[in-house]
């Protein structure tokens, strides 16, 4: 398996500049600065087929195309960092621990896209990771990759890290603008989108940290030969953060394509699931995407194996199919409630919830309070369909996509696991006193 | 707005820090300060923003008071009212449900005999349940101050929580509590 990101990540001190840039760090900035246009440094994330790697797996390329390049206010990168999708902690590995890769993605991004000041905007929890980052944007400055001329050439950039302090909303890209301008972190309507009027209402891109990253092995490869890597629309590595009940929980970077079942099952990745137990359901893809059993995670309706794809692990739609999502993979065993499990979810959602639109505000505290007495013995017959009702009610009704993200696995888990749902319900136990660990 | 009250200020230190982040700004976008000014306060003034710590917050951006109000009531982190010295996050989400948190919680709630929310009565701990902290693969998680203590077992626990109650040391998010 190739690795594009994660290569170098195991030698001591890739965390330093001179470690780094000794194992040909900084070169796409080189490239770019020096060989290219800043167009065609575009023209190579569209060629890559790169999608966007915080969740929605948009089109980088075509993003950063719809900068509004008439406009004469400046432009704006921001990187998105504030990684807080349960299940997703990708972002926080790579930040950890090779600091630089994110900020030479900066550089070469922000040149393609004619920024002269750049943010990555980090949650508040991370603040520890703040602290690596600026110490690595310290030692960009001072060998001259950031600042004045860079490389002796006439682009200039300053680059700020911003921290958040503690609310998911943030991760929506026009909520994380808004916390950026020092607001609450209320999603804005679109359009206008923020390629036209994003931060202080100018041009902004908004990029996942493992976006951006990756725009530095397109650059240097050429995006022909990174889009080589994977399988149809699903090009490139992607980083998976594997949790829950799995030998080996970290993070891995996959060549997009790989079976699902020798991702679980390889000792190369998760090493199978713990205790010598059976897999019983896997979200594939951070809370939001909908929860599958063993059988469909492993092969699809159809029959043919899955594989880790943004196509393939959303064959057959949300009913018998999921997302990639933000990568993040969270594995249950056998002894699992999926309702205790679902539980947690909406208890979730009704904490980020922003609050700004009724369906999602209401919504998911209703649906939390009925999970939570389902879960605590005092569910009642009607509960499965209202919950299904709250959800669908949910669905396509708010601003943002966090309604959604709360609606859909309540309904996916209702929909594999109804009978689960159904002893809940007549059950007069806590479900908790029958949860083995 | 410059109704700077009477005894609350940053220290020198914490003043050059203020100029240094506000510098980062556009020319009159000074407000996009306030999320990083307000981590400075709380971890200046006893771990929590009393209103007089908002107020004087907002007299350094130039900007409203509610305008800080309603920004640090909708952000987790922010504390509105006193917390223990230590204050103890323990991620409660999917991942760390289902590799033990909820047994974690419980084990803190014995050891420092009160309930989730509460501080303990000397004022040394309070213990908080949060959302996804990003640690799923190193679950059961807590934070406390600017660090993440993963992989959490009961003994774990009980020598980090002696060691806390040795130290003294008041939890910040911009400080580290190791050594």
């Amino acid at each position: 398996m190739r690795k594009l990101l994660l290569e170098h990540i195991d030698i001591p001190g890739i965390n330093t500049f001179e470690v780094y840039r000794k194992m040909g760090g900084y070169s796409s900035v080189e490239k770019a600065l020096k060989t290219m246009t800043p167009d065609a440094v575009t023209e190579e994330v569209k060629k890559s087929g790169l999608r966007g790697r915080g969740g929605a797996g948009f089109p980088a390329g075509m993003k950063w195309s719809f900068i509004d390049k008439k406009s004469e206010k400046p432009r704006y990168l921001v990187c998105n960092a504030d990684e807080s999708e349960p299940g997703t902690f990708k972002d926080r590995y790579l930040m950890e621990k090779i600091p630089h890769l994110l900020i030479e993605g900066m550089i070469t991004s922000s040149f393609a896209l004619g920024a002269k000041t750049s943010f990555i905007y980090i949650r508040g929890e991370y603040m520890y990771i703040l602290r690596i980052l600026e110490k690595a944007i310290d030692e960009a400055y001072a060998a001259g990759f950031l600042g004045k001329n860079i490389l002796g050439t006439d682009f200039s950039l300053d680059l700020y890290v911003q921290p958040g302090a503690g609310a998911y909303i943030c991760g929506e890209e026009t909520a994380l603008l808004e916390s950026l301008e020092g607001k609450r972190g209320n999603p804005r309507l679109k359009p206008p989108f923020p390629a036209i009027s994003g931060l202080y209402a100018s041009p902004t891109v908004v990029n996942n940290v493992e976006t951006i990253a990756a725009v530095v092995p397109i650059v240097n490869m050429g995006g022909d030969e990174y889009a080589k890597i994977g399988i149809g629309k699903s090009t490139g590595t992607k980083l998976i953060s594997a949790s829950g009940h799995i030998n080996k929980p970290g993070v891995y970077e996959i060549e997009l394509g790989l079976p699902v079942e020798e991702f679980i099952y390889s000792e190369e990745y998760c090493g199978g699931i713990w205790k010598g137990r059976k897999m019983k359901a896997v979200v594939a893809g951070g809370s939001s995407v909908p929860i599958l059993p063993a059988e469909l995670i492993l092969k699809t309706a159809k029959g043919e194996p899955r594989l880790m794809t943004y196509e393939s692990l959303a064959d057959g739609g949300f009913i018998t199919g999921t997302m990639l999502g933000s990568g993040g993979f969270i594995v249950m065993d056998e002894t699992t409630s999926i309702v205790r499990n679902l539980y947690t979810f909406a208890r979730f959602y009704h904490h980020e919830s922003c609050g700004q639109c009724s369906p999602c505000r209401e919504g998911t505290g209703w649906m939390e309070k009925i999970l939570h007495r389902l879960c605590y013995g005092h569910g009642r017959k009607e509960d499965i369909d209202i919950l299904f009702d709250i959800a669908k009610k949910i669905e396509g009704n708010t601003i943002c996509p966090l309604g959604d993200a709360a609606a859909w696995p309540v309904a996916a888990a209702i929909r594999h696991f109804r009978p689960e749902f159904e002893e809940a319900a007549l059950s007069h136990v806590p479900i908790g006193e029958l949860v083995a660990h | 707005m410059s109704e700077v009250t009477g005894t609350i200020k940053f220290t020198d230190e914490a003043l050059t820090q203020v100029r240094r982040i506000i510098a980062r700004y556009p020319e009159g976008k000074q407000k996009s300060a306030l999320l990083p000014l307000l981590h400075l306060a709380q971890s200046e003034f006893d771990g929590w923003l009393s209103p007089e710590v908002m107020n004087y917050v907002a007299s350094l951006l130039n900007i409203k008071p509610i305008e800080v109000y309603e920004v640090a009531s909708f952000y987790s982190m922010y504390n509105l009212k006193p917390v223990g010295n230590c204050l103890i996050e323990v991620c409660r989400t999917s991942s760390c449900w289902l590799r033990g948190a909820d047994e974690l919680v419980k084990h803190i709630e014995n050891k420092l005999n009160i309930e989730v929310g509460e501080t303990t009565s000397d004022g040394m701990f309070t213990l908080k349940t949060v959302e996804c902290l990003g640690s799923c693969g190193t679950a059961p998680m807590l934070q406390c101050g600017a660090d993440y203590f993963e992989n959490l077992t009961t003994e774990k626990m009980d020598e980090l929580i002696e060691k806390w109650r040795a130290s003294g040391k008041r939890s910040s998010y911009l400080k580290s509590m190791q050594g």
